[in-house]
C-alpha cells in the first residue's frame, strides 16, 4: 500500500521538494554572509556610539524584499499543501471512480486512508519543517532588524510568529488533513479546494486574534513615556493640548507582541485627544517659546509629563515567550490534526461510498 | 451447495429514496448469475452492498458465508469490477499489476502477466491511453488475478463495442471455467447475459422481480394467446407476469409449474429476453398487471 | 476437431444447438470414433457462453452413448451415427426431390412448401410421442 500511496504522490512531492530544495540552497548560500554583515554592522555602530537604530533601519530596508517574500512563502505553504495535497487526495479518486478499484483490493479502506494520510502527512511536515528551518535561520538577523525598524515587525507578532519556528509544521499538517476531510464531504476537487482555503484562512485569522493572546496572561506595564518611544509629538501653536503618539513597542524588548499601547494619566484613565499640559510656557511649550536653557530637545517636557503622572501603559507578551507559544500552538494544531484524521478514518469506513 | 450471496430483506436508502428494498436472494455457488434490470433499478446498489462498498440501511447480506466487505480476508475472497471499469489513468499497465500484487495476498502474478501478454497490452502503456475494451480487460485481469471465489461485475460490457464485448465475455467465461469462479454480472440488456448466465435475477424499480436458474425460468413461463379474457379468471396457480389485450385477443405471460390444459389458449415458450421484458413492463407502482380496460 | 457456433435467434436453446452440431458432425462423418471434442474451456472461450451449458451438452451426448469423458484428458467420440442411415440417404433424397417437383407443379411456392413440410413434420412428431 505504501508503494501505491507513494506512486500516486511522487510527482507532487517531487515538485514541492525540488522547489524547497532550491530555495534552501539559495538561502544557505546567502545566509552566512548576511549574518556576518549584520554582526559586523552592529559591532561598528556600537563602537562608534550614538545607537544603532539608523544602521538597523538601513539593514532592514536593504533586505526587506526577500524578508517579506520568504515570510509570504511560509504563510502560503501550509495553504498550498492543504489545497494541492489534501483536498484532491480523496476527491480525485472519487471523480475518476478509482476508489471503487482500490477499495476492492484485499485492504480495508481504513488502512488505505491511514497509509495515504500518514505518507502525505509526513511529507507535509517535512516540507514545512525544511521551509521553516531555512527561512527561520536565514531571516534571523533581518528579524532582529525588523523589530527595531519603524513600523516594527516583532518576532512575537502575528506576521513573523506564523512564519517562523515550529508552528508552520502544525499549520501544514492541519491544512493537509483539513483538505482531506473537506474533500471527503464535498467530493469534488475544485469546490473542496475553495472550501479548504476559506476554512484554513478563517482559522489562521482567528487564532492570532482570538486564541493566541490568551495562551498566557499578558504582561501589564506602565513605564514612563520615553522620548525614544514617541512616534509623533506636536506642540500646538498658540496653546492648547499637547499632541503625543507613542510607538506600540515595549522599551527594551522590541520583539515583544504588544496587544495594547496607550497613554494614561495619573488616575489611570486613557488619554484621548490631547494631553492637558501647559503649552504656552514651561517645558512643554514649543521650543521657540521656551527659555534659552530649555530649548534643547523635548526631554524636559517628558520629565514634566512624568511628574504629572502620565505613563505609557502596555499590555504585551514578551519575546521570551516565543518558543513556549510556538510549542503550545503547534500542540493545539497537532490535536486538531489528529482529531480531523480520526474523523476522516471514521467517515471513510462508515459513510463514504 | 453453499450460497455465494444470501440477502435477507436487504435495503439501501439514500435520504428518502430506496435504491434497493426488500431484497431476499439466495444464489448458490458455481453459477454465472445475470443481474438484469433497467438503469437505476438498483443493480449497482446490490453489487456494492455485496462487495462491502456500501453498508445496508435494512436487512443483511452475506457473501460466501461472511459479512460483506468485513476485513481484508473477506475483501480478498470477492473480486469486483466496477461500472465503467475504472483504472488509474496515470499508472501503466505494469504498475496496475504491481498494485494488485502489493494489495492482494493471494495475487497470481503468473496469471496476470500471461493475460496481459495474451491480450496484447503493452505493460508500459498508461491506463489512460488504453481503449475502453483494453481498460475493461485490465480491470478484469486485476479482478481475476486476486484469485477471488466470487467475482462481481457491474455493467462490465455496457460501454464496449460489440467486438470488445464478445472478447470480454470470452475471457470472463474462460476464467470462470479455469478458476471455478462464481460470477455475478449485471447488465441492462438481456442479450448481454443471455449466453453467459445460467442463473438470473431481474431487478426492477429497486425490487427483485424474479430470480432463479435460467432453464427453470424458461420451463415455467408460458405465453398464452387466445380470446380476450380477464386475467383474474385464469387458474390460481398461473401467476400472471404480463398481460396485453386487444378488443378480441388477450396475450398473457404466466408463470406456473403445472402444465396448461386449457384448449382455448395457444401456448408458446417466451425466450429469455421476452420473459425479462415481461417483468420489466409491469406497472412499477403496483407490481401487478395492468387493469383490464377496453382498448380501441 | 470441430468448431461450434451458436445462432442466437434460432429459438433453440444453446445446449441443444451444441448437441445437434455434434450429432450432425457424427452423421456427416466429420467426427469419427476416437476424435476429441473441444474442451469446455475452449468452447466457452470461443463462444462466450456459460460453462454449464457446455457441460450439459456433453453430459447429454454421454448419456446417448456418443462420447465419453476421460478425466483430465478430455471428451472423446465413442460411437458414430454414420453407419446404416448414410446408405439410406440417397434414395430418400431422390424421393424428396420428386415430391418437391410435384409440389411445384401443384402451384406451391417455397413458403407454402416449407409450411406444409413443417406442419406435417410436427404433427408426425406429436403422433410419435403420443
Amino acid at each position: 500500500m505504501i508503494w501505491l500511496a507513494w506512486r500516486q504522490f511522487r510527482a507532487a512531492a517531487a515538485a514541492m521538494f525540488a522547489a524547497l530544495a532550491a530555495l534552501a540552497a539559495v538561502l544557505a548560500f546567502t545566509g552566512r554572509g548576511l549574518a556576518d554583515d549584520y554582526a559586523a554592522g552592529i559591532a561598528a555602530c556600537t563602537v562608534r556610539g550614538g545607537g544603532c537604530s539608523a544602521y538597523v533601519q538601513q539593514f532592514f530596508h536593504a533586505h526587506q524584499v526577500p524578508f517579506f517574500a520568504l515570510t509570504a512563502i511560509m504563510l502560503v505553504l501550509p495553504a498550498l499543501i492543504g489545497l494541492f495535497w489534501g483536498a484532491p487526495l480523496i476527491t480525485r479518486e472519487l471523480e475518476a471512480g478509482t476508489h471503487r478499484l482500490v477499495w476492492n483490493q484485499s485492504i480495508t479502506r481504513t488502512r488505505w486512508l491511514a497509509v495515504r494520510l500518514g505518507l502525505t502527512g509526513l511529507a507535509a511536515l517535512a516540507a514545512a519543517g525544511l521551509g521553516s528551518l531555512a527561512v527561520t535561520w536565514w531571516s534571523g538577523p533581518v528579524d532582529q532588524a525588523a523589530a527595531g525598524n519603524h513600523p516594527g515587525f516583532p518576532r512575537m507578532g502575528p506576521l513573523l510568529f506564523d512564519a517562523r519556528g515550529v508552528v508552520p509544521l502544525g499549520y501544514a499538517a492541519f491544512a493537509f488533513v483539513l483538505g482531506v476531510a473537506v474533500g471527503m464531504l464535498v467530493r469534488r476537487t475544485l469546490p473542496a479546494m475553495a472550501v479548504t482555503l476559506a476554512v484554513f484562512a478563517a482559522v489562521q485569522a482567528a487564532v492570532p486574534l482570538l486564541v493566541r493572546p490568551h495562551l498566557d496572561t499578558p504582561v501589564h506595564a506602565a513605564p514612563a513615556i520615553a522620548e525614544t518611544d514617541v512616534e509623533d509629538l506636536l506642540f500646538p501653536r498658540g496653546g492648547g493640548s499637547l499632541h503625543l503618539v507613542v510607538k506600540p513597542r515595549v522599551p527594551g524588548d522590541p520583539a515583544a507582541w504588544v496587544l495594547s499601547s496607550r497613554i494614561v494619566d495619573a488616575s489611570g484613565e486613557e488619554v484621548s485627544g490631547g494631553i492637558s499640559v501647559s503649552t504656552s510656557s514651561g517645558p512643554c511649550a514649543p521650543p521657540e517659546h521656551r527659555e534659552q536653557a530649555e530649548r534643547r530637545g523635548a526631554a524636559p517636557c517628558f520629565a514634566e509629563l512624568e511628574r504629572l503622572g502620565y505613563r505609557h501603559r502596555l499590555v504585551y507578551h514578551p519575546s521570551d515567550r516565543f518558543w513556549t507559544f510556538q510549542w503550545i500552538e503547534t500542540g493545539g494544531y497537532a490535536a486538531l490534526t489528529l482529531g480531523l484524521a480520526g474523523f476522516c478514518l471514521w467517515w471513510v469506513r462508515r459513510r463514504l461510498s | 451447495m453453499t450460497a455465494v450471496l444470501r440477502a435477507e430483506g436487504l435495503g439501501k436508502r439514500y435520504g428518502k429514496r430506496w435504491a434497493l428494498r426488500d431484497c431476499t436472494l439466495d444464489i448458490p455457488a458455481g453459477h454465472v448469475v445475470g443481474l438484469v434490470g433497467p438503469n437505476g433499478a438498483g443493480k449497482t446498489t446490490l453489487l456494492s452492498l455485496a462487495c462491502g462498498q456500501l453498508t445496508p440501511s435494512a436487512g443483511s447480506v452475506e457473501v460466501l458465508g461472511g459479512r460483506a466487505g468485513e476485513g481484508p480476508a473477506q475483501l480478498a475472497r470477492v473480486g469486483f469490477v466496477a461500472q465503467d471499469t475504472p483504472t488509474y489513468a496515470g499508472l501503466s499497465v505494469a504498475e496496475h499489476l504491481k498494485l494488485g500484487a502489493r494489495l492482494n495476498p493471494r495475487w497470481d502474478d503468473a496469471l496476470a502477466r500471461e493475460r496481459v501478454e495474451r491480450l496484447g497490452l503493452d505493460p508500459a502503456r498508461r491506463a489512460g491511453r488504453l481503449s475502453g475494451g483494453q481498460r475493461a480487460q485490465l480491470a478484469l485481469t486485476l479482478g481475476l488475478a486476486k484469485r477471488p471465489e466470487l467475482l462481481l461485475l457491474d455493467e462490465p460490457v455496457a460501454a464496449l463495442d460489440p467486438l470488445a464485448r464478445r472478447e470480454f465475455l470470452q475471457s470472463l467465461m474462460e476464467a470462470a471455467v479455469e478458476h471455478e469462479l462464481s460470477v455475478v454480472l449485471s447488465s441492462h440488456l438481456v442479450s448481454d447475459v443471455e449466453r453467459t448466465c445460467d442463473h438470473l435475477v431481474v431487478l426492477v424499480d429497486s425490487r427483485v422481480q424474479v430470480a432463479g436458474e435460467v432453464e427453470e425460468l424458461l420451463a415455467t413461463h408460458h405465453r398464452l394467446t387466445g380470446p380476450r379474457r380477464d386475467p383474474r379468471r385464469l387458474p390460481a396457480d398461473q401467476h400472471v407476469v404480463s398481460a396485453s389485450h386487444t378488443d378480441r385477443q388477450s396475450t398473457f405471460i404466466v408463470r406456473t409449474d403445472a402444465p396448461i390444459h386449457d384448449p382455448a389458449w395457444t401456448v408458446s415458450r417466451p425466450g429469455l429476453e421476452d420473459l425479462v421484458l415481461a417483468y420489466l413492463d409491469r406497472r412499477p407502482e403496483t407490481g401487478r398487471w395492468p387493469v383490464l380496460e377496453v382498448e380501441r | 476437431m470441430i468448431e461450434f457456433h451458436l445462432d442466437d435467434h434460432s429459438g433453440v436453446s444453446p445446449y441443444l444447438q451444441l448437441v445437434r452440431q455434434v450429432r450432425q458432425a457424427l452423421r456427416l462423418g466429420l467426427l469419427r470414433e476416437g476424435d476429441q471434442l473441444p474442451t469446455v474451456k475452449e468452447v466457452v472461450a470461443r463462444l462466450a457462453i456459460n460453462p454449464n451449458t457446455v457441460l450439459k451438452a456433453y453430459r447429454e451426448l454421454e448419456r446417448a452413448g456418443l462420447v465419453a469423458a476421460r478425466p483430465g484428458v478430455g471428451t472423446f467420440v465413442t460411437a458414430t451415427l454414420t453407419d446404416a442411415s448414410l446408405a439410406a440417404h440417397e434414395p430418400l433424397r431422390r424421393d424428396l426431390r420428386r415430391w418437391l417437383a410435384a409440389a411445384r407443379r401443384a402451384g406451391l411456392d417455397e413458403e407454402s412448401i416449407e409450411a406444409l413440410f413443417m406442419t406435417t413434420f410436427q404433427a408426425a412428431a406429436r403422433e410419435d410421442i403420443a
